[in-house]
């Protein structure tokens, strides 16, 4: 094809652009840098560079849901009315009239019945926060698996952990608002949380709930945290994680030209502003056909909250489903001295295991960087495969936290599957232990294997699938080697060294000083992340196996007068004019 | 990679087994240099942008054409509006979204940029003059020098810590005794759940599950308003709801003490869980076995409401029972414990 170059545009290139003559663009931006200076800053920003890959996109939905929440609260606080006075409820939905509710549940069966739509924004509003805290947990999951925890970003990870607490709290209060039988059920439940509390649990439920549960109290400020303070606080939160992503810049995959010491992409303006912005659109737009096809949350088909009753399979969302897990699968243990009861039942899987998860997840760039006493920064993401106790770790932390998830469902797991809802539960008390540990060995393994093919592709290269037959009558499949692009992308990772325990020094009289216990364990720790880790091949290795190559290749050739070279029929090559077997 | 490495620099990769082969050359799109498939894709572009604007009006005519309210606009058994409304701005919004992005693929630059990392950290220059600066500012305020003022600071600001914590205080009263008592007294009639009815002993049939109430719930004063209204009635009720068993006298287990707390085979517990709270009323008819739907802790009433399986850590509460002069189950006192989830304060096992 030849290229005529006249049609190509020019602009592109890395110096900066000079207007020829003061466009509208230019006045407009003078007049603005006049007042705040800008241009000095902004220089570098408006051609910044973003690399290009899809899973760079998972935190880009939970940035855009953030935005629709934004858009869609905005519209309910219009209707909603955060108040618990006892109204009788004379609006559209004939099955309610006349019935006594509070205000905040008539105001939301207004908003889906009376306020054109109201029934679309209240729905692209729950959707848009499973959105939300799923994408974050998605992202959370892609940056652990790539290693873009690791230093210089320790501290947005820490800031994205605290997103994903506070986008949970935001999303449980939020669906307690509607003030609805299945709402008020998690608040009650959320009251006996509470009381587990050691000492100070029965006054903070008072403070809270401002008297006695139900009170009256408890709605109207369950939604000044949910519209102000948590909003607040992630505004900020997301704000400080974007300003650091663009001081950091994005970590990149490796691969040719793509180093730990560049970033390679497009430039902010114009491809990453618009495909950034395109896909808010999209977001939006997805959002919107949900809430417009997907019933969700019928606030109307649960009744207004009577503290007398409850409905069979009452569930909170999703993200709270795994505490409440652990809430169902915990044996009924509890403690009674000196007048006092302590129900380890309710206080250890609803308060204190999710506060330990969350400062496991918290510290582990910390502990990591720890372990490998790895001080330098990383800006070249790592393939799973090539850190297998880091992958392992996490697939065990998700193991746990789904088969928590999976006792969070045992009633519907029971009754979808007729299984015994005793069995479900016994199985899981032990699940829940053993599973991680099995899921860490595996993944491992795994992660090992793969790395193993890794070695076996750049060594002897990839299979053809063209089967030879020797003289002797055997068959082999013919490999053949990779691209050198391929190849580089490969190796371009560190090579871990398993650690030596460093021979300890002597004092004056010859006696060996002690070893921290700290140090021995950081020691062995290390071995077991490394050890069996296959590094990728040296240059030697790589060159023997190479030899080794083209020596069979010619064997092969000599076979017959046009040798089979499968390339004509792996996919990357051209076929045309080619046979298999010359002019057979 | 040993523990010395104080190196913040950037992680180099070593050029080895293989030599960076560099960025590869950039290949040209169709569009990049055939002007009629660049025309094809602004066409394309501008169609999406043309169509999201149509989506719109329909998103308008829906909203001013299609019911909601007492007689709504229905579409296959639908709410025909907020069908309407989502899919037409759900396809203005795609329609823009897809568009952009269209924009930026086929048309906009492709060439990929280059740009250098620095490190992180500042340089040596920049942090040693910051540095000297802070120490510069910490020496002459004399912070350093004078103990004395920044305790005494330190010691005011952290005071002011208390009116923050202090005035949390009125959110709420303090709970004195007010867990360990529901309204039930001596004497008063158990009444059906919704209706207010009092019960008969003869209105029960053995495996009969009645949900009930203390009549106080349903009582009006002299002037005809109920006695418990919104929140008080709210407390009330979620402290004092119970349920009612009747069955065969013979499959009872009364503990010590508890002989003659029921009446004919009647039993009456305490609905809340005593796990987090939840309102149980699962009942397994063959086994006696109450199920709270919640977290599935099961509580056999034939045996003082002890805990079967679950997480629950206490037997249900039981509240003795009487038939009253005129036939109707009456209680014979309060719950003598605490009703619902454990609590710190709570004096009983």
């Amino acid at each position: 094809m030849s290229i005529d170059m006249n049609k190509v545009a020019t602009s592109n290139t890395t110096s900066a652009a000079i207007p020829r003559k003061p466009s509208k663009v230019g006045a407009v931006a003078t007049w603005v840098d006049d007042r705040l200076g800008l241009a000095t800053s902004m220089k570098k920003q408006i051609r910044k560079v973003f690399p290009d890959h899809w899973s760079f996109m998972l935190g880009e939905i939970a940035l855009w849901s953030f935005v629709v929440l934004l858009l869609t609260g905005v519209f309910l606080t219009l209707w909603f009315t955060p108040s618990m006075g006892e109204v009788q409820y004379n609006g559209s939905y004939d099955q309610l009239r006349g019935i006594h509710m509070s205000e905040a549940y008539a105001s939301s069966l207004k908003l889906s019945f009376d306020v054109r739509g109201g029934l679309l924004m209240r729905q692209m509003h729950h959707w848009s926060a499973m959105l939300f805290v799923a994408a974050m947990m998605i992202h959370l999951l892609r940056v652990f698996f790539t290693g873009a925890h690791r230093k210089p970003r320790e501290l947005n990870w820490v800031i994205g952990c605290l997103l994903l607490l506070l986008g949970t709290l935001e999303g449980f209060t939020g669906y307690s608002l509607p003030d609805d039988l299945l709402s008020g059920t998690g608040i009650r439940a959320a009251d006996g949380f509470m009381k587990s509390m050691p000492v100070v649990g029965t006054y903070m439920s008072f403070f809270l709930f401002g008297g006695e549960f139900p009170g009256e109290a408890i709605i109207p400020r369950l939604f000044t945290i949910h519209v102000l303070l948590i909003p607040g606080l992630l505004l900020a939160l997301i704000a400080a994680h974007m300003l650091l992503l663009v001081y950091h810049k994005h970590t990149q995959w490796p691969g040719p030209g793509r180093t730990e010491q560049n970033v390679v992409g497009y430039p902010m303006l114009p491809v990453y502003a618009a495909k950034a912005g395109g896909f808010f659109f999209i977001v939006f737009g997805v959002t919107a056909m949900m809430g417009g096809l997907l019933s969700i949350n019928p606030v109307w088909k649960f009744g207004p909250y009577d503290p007398t009753k409850v409905t069979a399979g009452s569930q909170p969302d999703w993200y709270m489903g795994w505490p409440d897990g652990a809430l169902r699968i915990m044996p009924g243990i509890e403690s009674h001295f000196w007048g006092h009861t302590l129900s380890w039942n309710v206080f250890l899987p609803i308060i204190v295991l999710p506060g330990l998860m969350f400062t496991i997840l918290l510290l582990l760039p910390f502990i990591e960087a720890w372990v490998t006493g790895d001080k330098r920064e990383h800006h070249l993401l790592q393939r799973p495969r090539n850190a297998p106790t880091r992958t392992a770790t996490m697939v065990a932390l998700m193991t746990f936290y789904g088969l928590m998830w999976a006792a969070g469902g045992n009633d519907i797991i029971a009754i979808t599957l007729h299984l015994s809802i005793n069995q479900i539960t016994y199985f899981l008390r032990g699940a829940v232990f053993i599973g991680p540990v099995v899921a860490f060995l595996i993944t491992r393994r795994w992660c090992i294997s793969l790395q193993r093919h890794d070695e076996g592709v750049l060594l002897h290269g990839y299979e053809t699938g063209i089967i030879m037959r020797s003289p002797e009558g055997g068959y082999t499949e013919k490999h053949l080697p990779i691209s050198p692009a391929r190849a580089y992308t490969m190796t371009a990772r560190d090579r871990e060294e398993v650690p030596v325990l460093e021979t300890l020094e002597t004092d004056e009289n010859g006696v060996p000083k002690k070893r921290s216990p700290l140090a021995g364990l950081r020691y062995r720790i290390r071995t077991l992340m490394y050890a069996d880790n296959i590094q990728k091949p040296t240059a030697e290795e790589l060159e023997a196996a190479q030899h080794h190559a083209e020596h069979e290749h010619d064997l092969q050739a000599a076979l017959d007068g046009h040798a089979a070279d499968g390339h004509q029929f792996d996919g990357h090559h051209a076929v045309e004019g080619e046979t298999l077997r010359g002019d057979h | 990679m040993s523990d010395e490495t104080h190196d913040n620099l950037p992680a180099l990769v070593p050029d080895e087994p293989i030599a960076n082969p560099g960025l590869p050359e950039h290949t040209w799109r169709p569009t990049d240099v055939d002007e009629r498939a660049a025309k094809r894709a602004e066409r394309q572009v501008a169609t999406m942008f043309g169509l999201a604007q149509v989506c719109v009006i329909l998103f308008l005519v829906a909203y001013f054409t299609l019911k909601v309210g007492d007689n709504p606009t229905t579409f296959a058994g639908f709410g025909a509006s907020t069908l309407a409304l989502g899919t037409s701005l759900g396809a203005a919004l795609l329609l823009i979204g897809v568009g952009i992005i269209q924009w930026a693929r086929k048309l906009m630059a492709d060439h990929e940029i280059i740009e250098m990392r620095h490190p992180v950290k500042s340089s040596d220059e920049d942090r040693q003059e910051a540095l000297a600066s802070l120490e510069a500012g910490i020496e002459e305020s004399g912070i350093a020098r004078r103990p004395l003022v920044r305790n005494s600071l330190l010691g005011a600001v952290g005071f002011l810590g208390l009116p923050a914590v202090v005035m949390l205080r009125d959110l709420g009263p303090l709970p004195g005794d007010s867990l360990e008592h529901t309204v039930w007294t001596k004497g008063m009639r158990v009444v059906r759940d919704v209706v207010g009815t009092p019960i008969k002993l003869s209105d029960l049939e053995v495996g009969d599950l009645v949900n009930a109430e203390p009549e106080i719930i349903f009582a009006v004063d002299a002037a005809g308003d109920p006695k418990f209204e919104g929140v008080a009635l709210q407390v009330a009720k979620s402290k004092a709801a119970v349920i009612l068993l009747r069955m065969n006298p013979g499959d009872l287990t009364p503990a010590k003490g508890r002989e003659n707390w029921a009446v004919d085979g009647i039993v009456c517990y305490s609905k809340i869980c005593t796990h987090v709270g939840c309102p149980i009323s699962l009942n397994e008819r063959t086994t006696h076995h109450l199920l709270c739907p919640c977290h599935q802790s099961t509580f056999d009433l034939a045996d003082n409401g002890k805990v079967v399986f679950g997480p629950a850590g206490r037997s249900l509460p039981q509240l003795p029972l009487a038939v009253d002069d005129e036939g109707y189950l009456v209680a014979q006192s309060d719950f003598t414990e605490p009703v619902g989830p454990s609590y710190w304060e709570r004096d009983s096992g």
